[in-house]
């Protein structure tokens, strides 16, 4: 979290996030990490894996590790027939998609706005979280995307 | 770096390494012509490159090994000394070429040690003997020239271990063999000549020696005659010479350049090939789909034929990465003899199977560990010769090292005759290390002991040696191999050997694998470990039966042990799935390494061509996947790890073993005996359960003789009336449509109740582990029984309601009338034997408290509590009961109190050290009559006492 820090001392810098929308809630990823967005469809899933893979599956080629963001951030799963997309991400040259509900807007913020992390936040959220941005009418949780994706044994590692 | 300069790098250190294995051949060889020609040739190439690159210390010494080696060539005598020599200057080229690599200059430095010594090799012995201190530069070539010096005082001596001949100055002078050479076909053209045994001649032998090495001698010169030009003149040599190359040239000819066709190609070109054609059987696979669904499609004709070009390009570029494993044992000729050498023991290894061909990734990440597993044998696996002999062995130790194919594995097998490794040694060192308790160390089988060996920082070597005994090693190598998904195993018999068995699965970027579907879903299992497929028809023989849950198939009149692999992957199959399936599994005969087995799965579909994709890392730790891969129709499969199934197949085998074994120790205090249940069903579908042990019998009653009276329902039985009990919740008219009614009957003394059941589901053998206690009365909790959630029903709730006085009645039959309601101490850690025995301790006139164990009961004591009777359990968690009786014994308050033990064993042993613990009486926990009647002695005995 040392990150965020750092850029408060830098006046002015702006930094770009695509907002998600996952159970109501508006999230944020850095756009840079953001490979591209895509619609589920056939995806496998995984027996014996870890609740929070939602399963795998074929993206031009590529086999993508699709992860439920609900379950990554303990929240209710989805209803039948409520809509959900991925948002494609690569880390140490492995695909994966973040299955969200929905996609929103890309944002300009200005970096030195970001507030820290309330320290009453839910565990499982501080630890994927990098900052907190207060739009207008809602809170926006900007995530760590590498955080987010440590799971399983990277998380022992970590 | 220089393009030039990088071939150069590359070929000379493969040259090197050939020159390696050639001179240790060579040496013990030496009238092979060819192997000496092959050498020559190779540093004869090393030195002329040089020369041309401008690599002046590589060149000059080169040259002054070739020097020596022409000398050989020319018939002057092997020695062993002139041989380690060469491998030293060997080793020094390669040392230079490694500097030459990273910083592309040669280092700085000079040779002129070596130099000196092989030209002084070159110019003869005899000088060396009569001034080697003057020619050595430095302290290491004269500790060299002393060797040399040294076997020259031996040569007078018949017995030495290699064919030693005196050495004359060169007679044929430098130039003229450089001449020779150079007018020689050129390495790429060249092709050694067979053997030529008549060319090696034992020239200019001092007759003295000459009669000394003769007989060694000559066994292997097949023309003896020959040995008579020992002293013809230069001129006739260098006419033998002459000849000698005019045959190479025209066997060279006639065989045809076959080295000519090779070429070299990166690495990478060949990974990046290798991607290619996996993309491209990938897309094959989804035309072959596309066009499967279209009958009459035009397409079928060309694209069966782009089928078989992909499936033949893909095999050839398959071939290209595949390389014999001997090169991976290049070096280790070499490194035995040196071995061989410094420990002083001759060794003999013997390799089989070094064209046996596997990936060159799997085979660049097993050179290392070999090798250390090799010298591992020869240093402390072999006994030294002399050993050897005493034992009554052959006195050369012999390595044998051998690879080969099975089943889609390579094995690799490293196998010692030496002395093997002692079990009491292994313990003391494992207890040495303090990595096992002596305890644990005498359950363990040889098999377990010999695990060890593969632990870090574990070393056999009773002392260091330069080789080894630093305990890194075999865990390392275990780490490697494991690293590639192979597994290390090894069997030592004290005195005879110890033998390694290296298994590496050939992991090929693409595989066939067959599709098959389970629950719905789809997997892959690559075709090689799946041996046959069986589809079960209970027509045609193949029926799925079961040992005690277990199930098996019959195979061809062997058992083969069925896996599901739906259970395996968790995976639940739908009520309909299950309804399809049934008797018409299928059976995919797989075999692991020695192990065969059956997974049971729904259907098969097709074979197919998957090109494994690596698993995401997060998926890693699920050793049921290999991998995962694009199918035809683009969707994304799991490729099942049949190592993985093994694997799980084995530990579960391992952990009910372990059970087994844990309850014949019958010290599993932590775990709750197993209890005799009686499963039945009353009201609901729900599974209800009472111990067997308080039930007296199971009866069906005639319905029309149930009678009511007084609000109750009563039924004649043996000549009484017994009131027949309810469930709470069970509506008695249930009982009127039937004709026989089930009942439970349970009896105390003179009386019987009979508690109402619709149905007597199984008798089960279980423990009891009651996981959710019961707020309701009637019903103790609920346990897991059978894998499906049980309550478990309070008889004592229902005992009252049969006789209002069932707890209560003081008048017993017996003559001994116990006005006095003793207080009695009941120390049970089960709840449900609490619940179970209070009632009826109860009944039998105690006042009974119950502590749930021994510490509660202290703790009762410490509150001056007194009791008449203590009744304590003997498998208890934390302070079992021979340890609570053992601290009562002695107590001031509570040492005279008289202590019953119960428990489920009734072995002697246990008895006679609960006796020796205090207790009085030793009772079967299930023995109720038993246990009253103990009591009433014990209180006959206390009221006679007193």
């Amino acid at each position: 979290m040392s990150e965020p820090q750092a850029r408060n001392q830098n006046n002015g810098p702006m930094e770009e996030f695509v907002t998600v929308i996952i159970a109501g809630q508006l999230f944020g990823l850095p756009i840079s990490r953001v490979q591209d967005v895509f619609m589920l469809k056939d995806m496998t899933e995984v027996p014996l894996a870890i609740p929070e893979i939602a399963g795998v599956l074929n993206l031009r080629g590529r086999i993508v590790t699709a992860i439920d963001m609900r379950e990554r951030l303990g929240l209710p799963p989805r209803a039948e027939g409520e809509t959900a997309m991925s948002v494609g991400i690569e880390m140490d040259r492995e695909s994966f998609g973040l299955v969200i509900d929905r996609i929103g807007d890309v944002l300009h913020l200005p970096v030195n706005e970001f507030d820290e992390n309330p320290v009453n936040l839910d565990p499982r959220w501080r630890k994927v979280t990098q900052a907190i941005f207060m739009l207008d009418n809602q809170l926006l949780v900007l995530l760590d995307v590498d955080r987010v994706l440590e799971l399983g044994d990277r998380e022992v590692a970590a | 770096m220089d393009d030039l300069l990088q071939e150069f790098l590359t070929e000379t250190v493969e040259s090197l390494d050939v020159v390696d294995v050639e001179l240790v051949k060579f040496e013990q060889d030496p009238n092979n012509e060819e192997i000496l020609a092959n050498i020559f040739r190779l540093v004869h190439t090393i030195k002329g490159t040089c020369g041309f690159l401008g690599l002046p210390r590589l060149g000059s010494l080169a040259h002054a090994a070739e020097t020596l080696m022409g000398k050989y060539r020319d018939g002057s005598p092997v020695t062993g000394d002139g041989v380690s020599l060469i491998l030293e200057t060997i080793d020094r080229l390669k040392e230079i070429l490694e500097v030459l690599e990273e910083q592309q200059t040669e280092p700085d430095g000079t040779d002129d040690d070596l130099i000196a010594l092989l030209d002084q090799m070159s110019l003869g012995d005899e000088a060396a003997a009569t001034e080697p201190q003057s020619v050595a530069p430095d302290a290491e070539a004269a500790v060299a020239a002393d060797i040399a010096s040294g076997d020259m005082a031996e040569v007078d001596e018949p017995i030495l271990d290699i064919v030693e001949r005196e050495l004359k100055p060169g007679e044929v002078s430098l130039d003229d063999l450089e001449r020779a050479f150079h007018e020689a076909p050129g390495p790429d053209d060249f092709t050694a000549p067979e053997p030529e045994t008549d060319i090696v001649t034992a020239n200019d032998l001092q007759e003295p020696v000459e009669a000394a090495t003769e007989p060694q001698a000559a066994p292997v010169a097949p023309e003896p005659a020959e040995k008579k030009s020992a002293d013809k003149p230069v001129a006739e040599k260098r006419a033998v010479a002459d000849r000698r190359q005019k045959e190479r040239r025209t066997e060279a000819a006639s065989k045809g350049s076959v080295k000519n066709q090779t070429i070299r190609v990166n690495v990478e070109t060949l990974e990046q090939l290798m991607t290619m054609v996996s993309e491209l059987v990938l897309t094959r696979n989804q035309l072959l789909e596309m066009v499967r669904k279209h009958d009459d499609s035009e397409f079928k004709g060309p694209l069966q034929r782009l089928s078989n070009v992909t499936a033949e390009l893909q095999e050839g570029v398959m071939k290209t990465r595949m390389q014999p494993i001997g090169n991976a044992w290049q070096k280790l000729p070499r490194i035995v003899r040196d071995l061989s050498l410094s420990l002083d023991k001759k060794i003999d290894l013997e390799m089989i199977g070094a064209e046996t061909e596997l990936d060159r990734q799997v085979l660049e990440l097993i050179k290392d560990p070999l090798t250390h597993m090799v010298r591992n044998s020869a240093d402390h696996g072999l006994e030294a010769n002399s050993d050897r002999v005493m034992l009554g062995k052959p006195e050369i130790g012999k390595i044998t090292l051998s690879a080969y194919h099975e089943g889609g594995q390579i094995i690799i097998k490293i196998v010692d005759d030496g002395r093997g490794i002692d079990a009491e040694k292994l313990k003391s060192k494992i207890l040495e290390r303090g990595l096992a308790s002596e305890d644990e160390l005498d359950r363990m089988s040889e098999g377990q002991l010999q695990k060890f060996i593969f632990h870090p920082g574990f070393s056999m070597a009773k002392e260091v040696t330069a080789v080894s005994g630093r305990g890194v090693g075999m865990d390392v190598v275990r780490t490697n191999i494991e690293l590639i998904g192979g597994t290390v195993d090894m069997t030592s018999s004290v005195g005879k050997g110890t033998s390694f068995t290296i298994k590496i699965p050939l992991t090929l970027a693409i595989v066939s694998a067959l599709i098959i579907e389970v629950s719905g879903q789809r997997f892959a299992i690559p075709q090689l470990s799946v041996i046959e497929l069986v589809r079960t028809h209970g027509e045609a023989g193949h029926t799925i039966e079961m040992i005690n849950d277990t199930p098996v198939l019959r195979l061809r009149n062997k058992l083969l042990p069925l896996i599901y692999l739906n259970k395996q992957l968790s995976l639940k199959r739908s009520e309909e799935e299950v309804e399809r399936a049934a008797g018409k599994e299928f059976v995919i005969v797989t075999q692991v390494g020695s192990q065969t087995f059956g997974v049971v799965v729904d259907s098969v579909f097709h074979t197919e061509e998957i090109v494994v994709k690596p698993m995401s890392n997060m998926l890693r730790e699920i050793t049921m996947f290999s991998g995962n891969t694009i199918l035809g129709d683009g969707s994304v499969i799991m490729i099942i790890d049949p190592n993985g199934i093994a694997q799980n197949v084995a530990a579960d085998a391992g952990a009910q073993a372990a059970v087994a074994g844990q309850e014949a120790d019958s010290s599993g205090i932590d775990q709750p005996d197993p209890t005799t249940l009686l499963v039945f069903t009353a009201g609901s579908e729900q599974l209800k359960a009472v111990p067997l042990s308080l039930v007296t019998r199971l009866e069906e009653v005639d319905v029309t003789k149930i009678e009511r009276s007084n609000g109750r329902d009563l039924v004649q039985y043996r000549g009484k009336l017994m009131p027949l009990v309810c469930l709470d919740g069970y509506d008695p008219e249930n009982m009127a449509g039937k004709t026989t009614q089930p009942i439970l009957v349970f009896t105390d003394d003179d009386r019987s109740m009979g508690l109402v059941v619709d149905e007597i589901v199984d008798i089960v053998e279980d423990r009891l582990v009651v996981e959710i206690q019961s707020e309701v009365p009637g019903i103790l909790g609920s346990a897991v029984v059978r894998e499906s959630a049980t309550e478990l029903i309070d008889v004592a709730h229902y005992l009252p309601m049969a006789f209002d006085d069932w707890l209560v009645r003081h008048d017993r039959k017996d003559g001994v009338n116990l006005q006095k309601n003793l207080n009695l101490l009941l120390v049970d850690d089960s709840a449900f034997f609490r619940n179970m025995l209070a009632p009826l301790l109860g009944s039998a006139g105690y006042h009974v408290t119950l502590a749930a164990s021994g510490t509660e009961a202290l703790a009762l004591k410490e509150r001056g509590i007194v009791f008449d009777l203590i009744v304590s359990d003997i498998e208890m968690p934390g302070m079992s009961g021979i340890e609570f009786a053992e601290k009562l014994k002695f107590d001031p308050d509570w040492g005279e109190t008289p202590i019953i033990a119960l428990s489920s064993h009734a072995e002697p042993e246990i008895i006679e050290q609960s006796r020796e613990a205090g207790f009085h009486e030793y009772i079967g926990k299930f023995d109720r009559e038993g246990l009253v009647e103990t009591l009433r002695e014990v209180r006959v005995g206390m009221e006679e006492a007193s």
